[in-house]
């Protein structure tokens, strides 16, 4: 399967059609995706307590983010986007592969109450058409894109003044090579091989940095631990990871 | 009553409350709460004090309390080879009482009042008959298929009469032969013990506040204290000894109770081990009278368990998922554990925006620790209902040092007194 080639600075083709070969398999349970499925509640909790933090929300609730308009870029299947959306948010998600908005858009229309735009879009083209929200998401895209610090202001550009960037990467350090590449992609088939490139992996010194560089201030920070015999994330405190 | 359990709990909970819930039954409902029997009824079940806890959540246990319910704070267990007696309390766990019996049709009313209440949000659909349910494909068979619905598509459920339904949750907890789960095409397995459980209301002579279990030759008999000063008999036996005391007359069968509780020998003091505390002595359990009202009743044992307890869309509960023989009361104790467990995994997803029906959220917030709590309860039964079924000399003698063991050692004893009182 083949994906077009999306224009756009921060993007490189080669990691667009990496992902446009497997879009299919966004939602196989037991499929290619199947860490990343592990890991979405830990990180929309994540994403959640910062945005209701940021815009004085109570999190403890149902639809917690109801009206917040919220962007998520290199949204893929649309896991993190229609999560967002159960919980009230008016998600916009965008995807430089075709292929994982289609699945996207044809996964959300199996739940009627379920109500989230898809954009085969880069950063940049929403940049260009004067698009802004109230917060912006890019969740393990930052590692893909070609110009980090482009991407950043991207991001940074597409959220209203006053707005939020959630952004959450694997983090380039010994022990993210060992967890992410040697232990996630050969020895346990975390993600699909060859979707990680370790010289993009970002570590959170430089996150900071390119946030600085875009006009962003840093809010928190917060890393996820993967148990590779339970198979489950959770939360810690060590940004050694994610 | 699991299924009311489980709709109770979610009306409960506010980020829960606001799911949109129908619940089917074929049978019309039981009568509203109204004033009990003098006598109370068969079919009654031993809660555990976890089980009470999510009764109290679901807001129901003022309606089961005693006086409806009856309290037992003693357990004593004995076997009829003459040696082995273990007594446990609810002392020895740190609780109150070890649990309360309840007659399952005032569990199911007292759970319905709940679910009757303006803003339960919970709609009462019977006598309804499921005749057709459609999950979502696995993703492996779509990818095969090509096309089909997509793999977020919702459930759908065809009524009797044409009404069709749409859900993201289909939940089954009707019972060990579970319609939801034939149609959902998931394989059980399981197998009869060529037994049968006979249940019977009975009058002790004095106040009793103590579960009595004796092993027989042919199965354990228990008496349980239920409300109004009455008492409760669960007995295992032959098919054929089954048959003869429901024929017998409430005389002739409270004759039958008293030789099988009080008939000899007296369990013996085992010199080989360290002699138990006073508190933990061999009692003579009261002899029982005759009660008016229906005679005795059994039914088959067996044990039946499914495979897979979700697929995506899909969730059994109770009987449906793991139908256990009722040696220890434990199936409605299940039952309720399961109840809690989908209840707060939905209010986990519902928190971190996930599908209530997702296979991968019910896996793993669900089904895998209920599998392994009902696994361990599944096959400690079966142990149990092993060990103490043939009569022979060798196995009784080891059984009853097994029992004696177990009642001159604290810890252990409290281990497992904690492990039956789901504590």
């Amino acid at each position: 399967m083949l994906s077009r080639s999306a224009a756009g600075p921060s993007i490189v083709d080669r990691e667009v059609t990496k992902f446009g070969d497997v879009a299919a398999e966004w939602w196989d349970p037991r499929g290619s995706f199947k860490p990343l499925h592990a890991l979405n509640p830990v990180r929309v909790a994540f994403i959640r307590d910062a945005l209701c933090e940021g815009f004085g929300r109570e999190a403890a609730r149902v639809a917690p983010l109801a009206g917040l308009s919220i962007l998520d870029v290199g949204c893929g299947g649309g896991i993190l986007a229609e999560a967002l959306a159960r919980l009230g948010a008016n998600v916009t998600g965008a995807d430089a592969s075709a292929d994982s908005i289609a699945v996207a858009r044809a996964h959300a229309a199996g739940d009627p109450s379920l109500h989230v735009t898809y954009r085969d879009a880069t950063a940049e083209q929403l940049v260009a058409e004067g698009a802004q929200y109230d917060a912006v998401v890019a969740s393990e895209v930052i590692e893909h894109v070609a110009d980090a610090a482009a991407f950043m202001r991207a991001l940074g550009a597409l959220a209203w003044p006053g707005g939020m960037v959630a952004v959450s990467t694997l983090a380039r350090t010994p022990r993210s090579y060992a967890l992410a590449i040697i232990g996630a992609e050969y020895i346990i088939s975390l993600v699909p091989r060859g979707t990680h490139d370790w010289s993009r992996f970002i570590n959170p010194e430089e996150l900071t940095m390119l946030g600085n560089e875009a006009g962003l201030a840093l809010d928190r920070m917060a890393g996820m631990s993967y148990n590779p015999l339970t198979g489950r994330w959770r939360r810690s405190d060590d940004t050694g990871t994610d | 009553m699991v299924g009311a359990a489980f709709a109770a709990l979610l009306a409960a909970n506010p980020l829960t409350a606001a799911l949109r819930v129908l619940m089917l039954d074929r049978a019309p409902p039981p009568e509203a709460l109204g004033p009990l029997p003098p006598v109370p009824g068969l079919r009654v079940s031993t809660l555990t004090p976890a089980s009470v806890r999510l009764i109290e959540r679901a807001g129901a246990w003022r309606d089961v309390a005693p006086p409806h319910s009856a309290a037992f704070k003693t357990m004593q267990v004995w076997d009829s080879s003459g040696s082995g007696c273990v007594r446990y309390s609810a002392a020895e766990a740190g609780e109150p009482v070890m649990g309360h019996v309840a007659e399952n049709d005032l569990l199911q009313a007292a759970l319905l009042r709940q679910l009757r209440q303006p803003g339960a949000g919970v709609e009462l659909l019977w006598p309804a008959q499921l005749e057709g349910l459609h999950l979502p494909k696995p993703f492996s068979e779509l990818q095969r298929d090509g096309g089909g619905a997509a793999p977020g598509a919702l459930a759908e459920l065809g009524l009797s009469g044409g009404r069709r339904l749409r859900a993201r949750l289909v939940v089954g907890a009707d019972g060990p032969r579970s319609h939801v789960r034939q149609l959902a095409d998931l394989r059980t397995f399981g197998w009869a013990y060529g037994q049968r459980g006979l249940v019977a209301t009975v009058r002790p002579e004095v106040a009793n506040t103590c579960a009595w279990q004796r092993f027989l030759p042919h199965g354990p008999l228990a008496l349980l204290p239920v409300r109004n000063g009455y008492a409760n008999i669960v007995w295992t036996t032959t098919p054929r000894h089954a048959a003869e005391l429901e024929a017998a007359s409430p005389e002739a069968f409270a004759d039958a109770v008293n030789e099988a509780l009080q008939g000899a020998p007296t369990p013996a003091r085992n010199f080989f081990l360290p002699a138990a505390a006073a508190e933990s002595e061999f009692r003579r359990p009261p002899l029982v009278r005759p009660a008016s009202g229906r005679g005795p009743k059994s039914f088959p044992l067996a044990l039946r368990a499914s495979g897979r307890y979700v697929r995506s869309r899909l969730a059994l509960i109770g009987d449906a998922a793991h139908a256990v023989h009722p040696l220890a009361g434990q199936g409605v104790n299940l039952g309720l554990a399961d109840a809690g467990a989908l209840a707060d995994a939905l209010a986990y997803a519902v928190t971190t925006g996930q599908d209530v029906g997702d296979e991968g959220m019910l896996e793993g917030a669900y089904e895998a620790p209920r599998q392994a709590a009902n696994g361990a309860m599944l096959a400690a039964l079966d142990g149990l209902k092993r060990v103490f079924e043939p009569q022979s000399g060798l196995l009784s003698g080891l059984r009853g040092l097994g029992l004696d063991a177990l009642n001159a050692v604290p810890g252990a004893k409290q281990r497992i007194v904690r492990y039956a009182m789901g504590v």
